[in-house]
């Protein structure tokens, strides 16, 4: 029942620390999940490492174009940066449903993807984004595609030793746009039954050149589709392309039965929202 | 029979009188408290040397519970006790006592998955949770049953050996079935070959729970001579008392239990749930014994709500006249009886004057949590389909639906089906205020639909003491039995005033404990303003006769001759002789020259509730693509006979009006096929936020009860009585198929729009 | 004995020493520790708002902090709300208007409207609303809260 709290100052610290752990240990960002679980007798952690006081996991810099995210910069605070919204307003419609506005002062996107949730929602439009994560751990450092992170519900391709640093934004190309949406019961306070990340590019003759469609809570872990994607490039991402992705989208489920929704209509639901959320997307893209 | 109160056979109601307090909005005494933090609820409690207390539940729905091993936890340093159903006196399954025992700590079975089996004090909350892990619980895992019509099949698993069925004739099986329950009035048959259209339907709802923000908290000390001082949160402090009385063996003058503030209830601290747990803790421990419930505990062990299965048939001749009314109800209580489910065939149809209905009704034992009261405990359930075929009714025969309530309306002399006889009531007053409100003589938006439905609640009285004391310079305080669950203490202190002609700054009200009063019924039924506000005014009025008498020996008249008025002590006519009026506190300056303080003390068995009976109107968005609904406007018209404080009447409504919104859409109990529940968080219980809801308007219509001084009705159960019906009236009349089935959740909505579109062809 | 952790934490401007165990959140220091009863807990997994405090100026639930992580850190909890005998503005509507009935959800509820008010003077209604969905309350219907905030909110604006 002893549990040791440790917050060390640098990455190489916290790698050492989840290294030589001799007992199950827990990387703590924003708490919104870990301490939850812990409260629930989910996990009983022996050793906590809070890598909140590491420099690199608290900043959003401008890097080629495109933006890195600190791993642990909490959801208000990403909220909160004016470039960042206007580049990517899809992973911050992400950020904006983590949660009440209690959580997101603690809750970061590491932490959201680190959980593990297939119904995590700030996962869809990273991956949508094509964001790629910085690992570090005890063999160095490695650049992952967001996509390949989650394994499983709560599990990741993460090793015991490794954190998630930061993630990349890429740099926009001119007339793209993001966007992301969910489906729940309530306005807020709620886990996605659907959740649908679409990023696109448009060419001047507003022609769809580019996209990415991530669905989450449909499948173990989220998924990127390609079928989804191809459904709407060279369209003009009219209704038959939106048909399309909707039919691509709900083929793409491979959802369960439980208390927060049905296979049935999570796939049906799926489908409904791809089209809402590419239509969102394409309004974005068309200002930019 | 002893004789009737005297003010319970007259009131003293004038409607002419001018009132000054009554019916305006001060700011509540004990506000201050709870905009500043300081306010103690029943976690709120710290005494010196006092222990943590953690309860171990069975994780199985039903099971055998073939030893507990409790040796190695009581090993563990900083455990200082460890109970489980060895420490509580054996009683009698099958009678209340042992029911309510049983329910506190299992005995023989675990019944439902948190049903409580062993319990730890101990110096911390981890230490306390690393000794429920050493508690050894051997367990047989039975077959379990969750659902109450399955619960009702032969081959169903049973789970009391004992229980043979109440009201059926020669019934000498085990059974799950508690009770069947008829009642009725006239001839059914004949008045249904008298209807031109009949419309029968089936429904079923879903247990809910009350949903309060503050799970049960609890401190327990006792000393070494066996006093017990409980601090909890609860509606009913003296029902608690005696309850645990009987089942701790603990004679009542031995048990002291102080209310705490109380974090919301709705029905749900009538019954102790960690109390009886916190004493025997403390009582083996010899310290003071904290026990506050988690939230995951009170989903999954605290009383829900009767979840129901209905059919319902009403038919009408082509005017609106309904001609019978039949139900046939299954109510789920949970492996426990206690849903108080005879209020449902007794309200479900009254407020129409019906003179042929026919009803039977069953209630079933299942393996999930006991239920417990939620205003009108019961009647929303039922009203949810009664509602739902009145609406149908009145389209069919193209009646407007508020007309076709006013056309069978019940209105004074009408005999209900339990029996009373209705006073002046306020129905059709409340239909009439609805058909006026801007409401519903706005359009219906495209793209929207409107429902309404009415409700009805009995209000009820019953036992309740108070006192009234005057201090030396004039002001009052009052010492109140019954819990304010929602600033019953400012509604009492108005009446007060108002009686006593002071301003009500000068009157203060505190919760009594135990020990400072007789017994006072539960706070539940809406029935506190009322009761309480009797008896306060009843001591009020006798304070006013020492008053009277004081002046007189002033005076040196006789107290026939002094009468009292606006807060003064007057001569009674110009003949008693020429002497200043004297006010409350001149006349209280003086106590101790005349008789000792000056205080007024009531206690009865307080009657002449008035009905209370209200009607909703709602307008619903449904999102055709995946079934979700939004509440876009909503307006609750209801009769408070008086409206004592208008903000807390008007909270009332609005707050069941939203309680009912959550039940109508979302919230529900998950059961995996393990019998475990599989949402007991607010995050996947959802419960509405504040975003999912508009503004309430409220409209309180005003018809005096004349059996109350002021002529007040209860307003607390009504509010949630229809809000399910208008809801899914309001679906109906959006997507064209009137929803039978609680929650009306995305999935469920959405699969009725695609099955009423592939039967009318797309 | 579990290992301890000795923290010195500011709370509503007062320093506060005390040691607690790792897995103690700052909920539970407030209260069982420090006595400081008025952060209410409603459900210990960040679903319902009655805890909320702000920690250095930062709204965030007690029950999803660690107590630990607030070594060093500024806390402000109902306890400090109003200032000395005068009331907030929020208090004082919170009463005229209603906005509290059994009052449980009541303190992080005015921590969470006080927040919003000092980032926007002037919501809307559903901006109120959606500020204040991580707050539940069950006995209102949520009308004079909102109420309430916007009073208070017209009030501060001096309008």
């Amino acid at each position: 029942m002893d549990v040791r709290y440790e917050a060390p100052q640098t990455l190489e610290a916290a790698v050492a620390l989840l290294a030589g752990a001799t007992a199950p240990a827990k990387i703590l960002a924003g708490g919104t999940d870990v301490i939850v679980q812990m409260e629930t007798d989910l996990i009983e952690p022996s050793l906590l490492v809070d890598i909140k006081k590491i420099p690199e996991l608290r900043q959003i810099t401008a890097e080629n174009g495109g933006f890195r995210i600190g791993a642990a910069v909490p959801g208000m605070e990403l909220m909160a940066h004016k470039a960042l919204n206007k580049a990517w307003p899809g992973v911050l419609d992400g950020v904006k449903l983590i949660g009440s506005i209690q959580v997101r002062g603690r809750a970061s996107i590491g932490g959201n993807l680190c959980n593990g949730s297939p119904a995590a929602d700030s996962v869809p439009p990273l991956i949508a984004a094509g964001a790629i994560a910085r690992i570090i751990g005890l063999k160095g450092t490695r650049e992952v595609p967001v996509e390949q992170i989650p394994t499983g519900p709560g599990k990741t391709s993460l090793a015991k030793d490794e954190i998630i640093v930061s993630f990349f934004l890429p740099a926009r190309p001119p007339h793209s746009g993001d966007a992301y949406q969910r489906f729940t019961p309530r306005t807020e306070m709620d886990i996605a039954v659907v959740g649908v990340g679409v990023n696109l590019t448009l060419d001047n003759g507003g022609t769809c050149t580019a996209a990415r469609v991530a669905l989450g809570a449909v499948a173990p872990t989220v998924l990127l589709v390609k079928e989804c994607a191809d459904a709407l490039i060279g369209t003009k991402v009219d209704n038959a392309a939106l048909e399309k992705l909707a039919a691509a989208a709900s083929a793409a489920c491979r959802p369960i039965d439980d208390k927060r929704g049905t296979k049935e209509y999570r796939i049906k639901i799926a489908g409904v929202l791809a089209k809402r959320t590419a239509l969102a997307a394409l309004e974005v893209a068309r200002k930019n | 029979m002893a004789q009737a109160h005297p003010i319970l056979e007259n009131s003293g109601f004038n409607p002419d009188k001018k009132l000054k307090i009554v019916g305006s909005s001060p700011i509540k005494h004990d506000g201050l408290d709870k905009v500043t933090g300081r306010a103690k609820f029943g976690a709120d409690m710290f005494l010196p040397g006092m222990l943590v207390g953690k309860i171990l539940r069975s994780p199985h729905a039903h099971a055998i519970i073939k030893s507990i091993d409790i040796s190695a936890a009581e090993k563990l340093p900083g455990v200082k006790a460890v109970i489980c159903r060895d420490d509580f006196p054996e009683i009698k399954a099958g009678s209340a006592d042992g029911d309510m025992t049983r329910n506190a700590m299992a005995r023989e079975k675990a019944l439902y998955d948190g049903h409580p089996v062993a319990a730890v004090a101990a110096t911390s909350e981890s230490v306390a949770k690393a000794a429920l892990k050493l508690i050894k619980v051997e367990y047989e895992v039975l077959p379990h049953v969750i659902d109450p019509v399955e619960a009702m099949q032969p081959d169903a698993p049973i789970l009391h050996d004992y229980l043979r069925t109440k009201g059926v004739k020669g019934a000498d099986k085990p059974t799950n079935v508690v009770e069947r329950y008829e009642l009725g009035m006239g001839d059914v048959e004949a008045g249904f070959k008298e209807a031109d259209v009949i419309v029968e339907r089936e429904f079923d709802t879903k247990p809910m729970h009350q949903g309060y923000i503050e799970p049960q908290g609890c401190v327990a000390a006792t000393t070494e001579d066996g006093q017990i001082e409980l601090w909890c949160s609860t509606q009913a402090p003296w029902v608690y008392r005696d309850r645990l009385s009987n089942i701790l063996k603990i004679e009542t003058a031995k048990i002291r239990i102080q209310q705490s503030e109380m974090g919301g209830g709705f029905g749900g601290k009538t019954g102790f749930y960690p109390e009886p747990i916190a004493i025997q803790l403390s009582r083996k421990a010899k310290r003071p014994v904290k026990i506050a419930l988690t939230r995951n505990e009170v989903f999954r062990a605290t009383g829900p709500v009767s979840g129901t299965k209905s059919r319902i048939k009403i038919g009408c001749k082509k005017d609106g006249t309904i001609t019978a009314a039949e139900a046939e109800l299954i109510f789920q209580t949970g492996p426990f009886t206690g849903s108080a489910f005879t209020n449902a065939p007794q309200a479900m149809f009254t407020r129409y004057a019906l003179k042929n209905v026919k009803t039977v009704s069953y209630e079933v034992v299942s393996n999930r949590p006991k239920v417990n009261s939620f205003r009108a405990p019961c009647v929303p359930q039922v009203v949810f389909g009664v509602e739902g075929v009145i609406e149908e009714l009145a389209r069919k025969i193209g009646m407007d639906p508020i007309d076709f309530r006013l056309k069978n309306a019940a209105t004074e002399g009408y005999k209900t089906i339990y029996g009373d006889v209705f006073g002046p009531i306020g129905f059709v007053e409340t239909l009439q205020a609805a058909k006026k409100c801007d409401h519903y003589k706005s359009p219906v938006p495209a793209g929207q639909g409107r429902g309404t439905a009415a409700g009805f609640w009995f209000n009820r009285g019953g036992e309740t003491t108070g006192t009234l004391n005057i201090g030396i310079d004039g002001s009052v305080t009052l010492i109140l039995g019954t819990t304010d669950v929602a600033g019953s203490r400012i509604s009492i202190s108005m009446m007060a005033a108002e009686e006593l002609g002071i301003p009500v700054d000068k009157v203060r009200a505190v919760m009594a404990d135990t020990h400072s009063l007789g017994f006072n019924r539960v706070t539940a039924g809406s029935r506190t303003t009322f009761s309480t506000g009797m008896v306060i005014i009843d001591s009020a009025r006798k304070a006013i006769t020492e008053l009277c008498k004081r002046a007189a020996g002033i005076w040196g008249v006789s107290p026939d001759a002094v009468t009292f008025e606006d807060g003064f002590c007057k001569p009674a006519g110009a003949n008693v002789g020429s002497f200043e009026p004297l006010s409350i506190a001149q006349i209280a300056a003086k106590t101790m020259a005349t008789h000792g303080a000056i205080a007024g003390h009531s206690e009865m068995n307080v009657t002449g509730a008035g009905p209370g009976f209200g009607l909703h109107i709602v307008d619903v968005a449904v999102d055709k693509e995946t079934g979700r609904v939004d509440i876009k406007r909503y307006t609750v018209v209801e009769d408070a006979g008086k409206a004592i404080h208008r903000l807390q009447v008007e909270g009332q409504f609005q707050g069941g009006a939203v309680q009912g919104i959550g039940w109508a859409l979302n919230e529900e109990y998950c059961y995996g096929k393990d019998g475990r529940m599989e949402n007991p968080s607010f995050l996947d219980y959802r419960m509405p936020v504040a975003s999912d809801v508009p503004m309430i308007d409220t409209e309180i219509v005003e018809v005096p009860n004349p059996r109350h001084p002021y002529g007040l009705r209860g307003v607390g159960e009504v509010p949630v009585v229809p809000t399910m019906a208008a809801i899914a009236n309001a679906i109906g009349q959006c997507i064209g198929v009137r929803p039978q089935s609680l929650p009306m959740s995305p999935p469920k909505i959405l699969k009725l729009i695609d099955d009423h579109k592939a039967k009318n062809g797309g | 004995m579990a290992k301890k952790y000795h923290i010195t934490t500011t709370v509503n401007g007062d320093e506060y020493e005390y040691l607690c165990e790792a897995q103690q959140t700052l909920l539970d220091v407030l209260r069982d520790e420090l006595q400081l009863a008025g952060t209410k807990e409603g459900c210990a997994t960040g679903d319902c708002g009655a805890c909320t405090v702000t920690v250095d100026g930062t709204m965030v639930c007690a029950c999803l902090v660690l107590a630990v992580e607030t070594d060093g850190a500024k806390v402000d909890t109902i306890e400090g709300m109003a200032n000395g005998n005068e009331l907030h503005p929020l208090q004082r509507s919170f009463l005229e208007l209603n906005g509290s009935q059994c009052g449980i959800c009541t303190p992080g509820i005015l921590i969470a409207a006080r927040e919003l008010l000092k980032r926007n003077p002037d919501p809307t209604e559903t901006e109120i609303r959606y500020w204040l969905a991580g707050n539940l309350c069950r006995c209102t219907g949520y009308d004079k809260i909102i109420r309430s905030v916007q009073a208070a909110a017209k009030e501060m604006r001096g309008a």
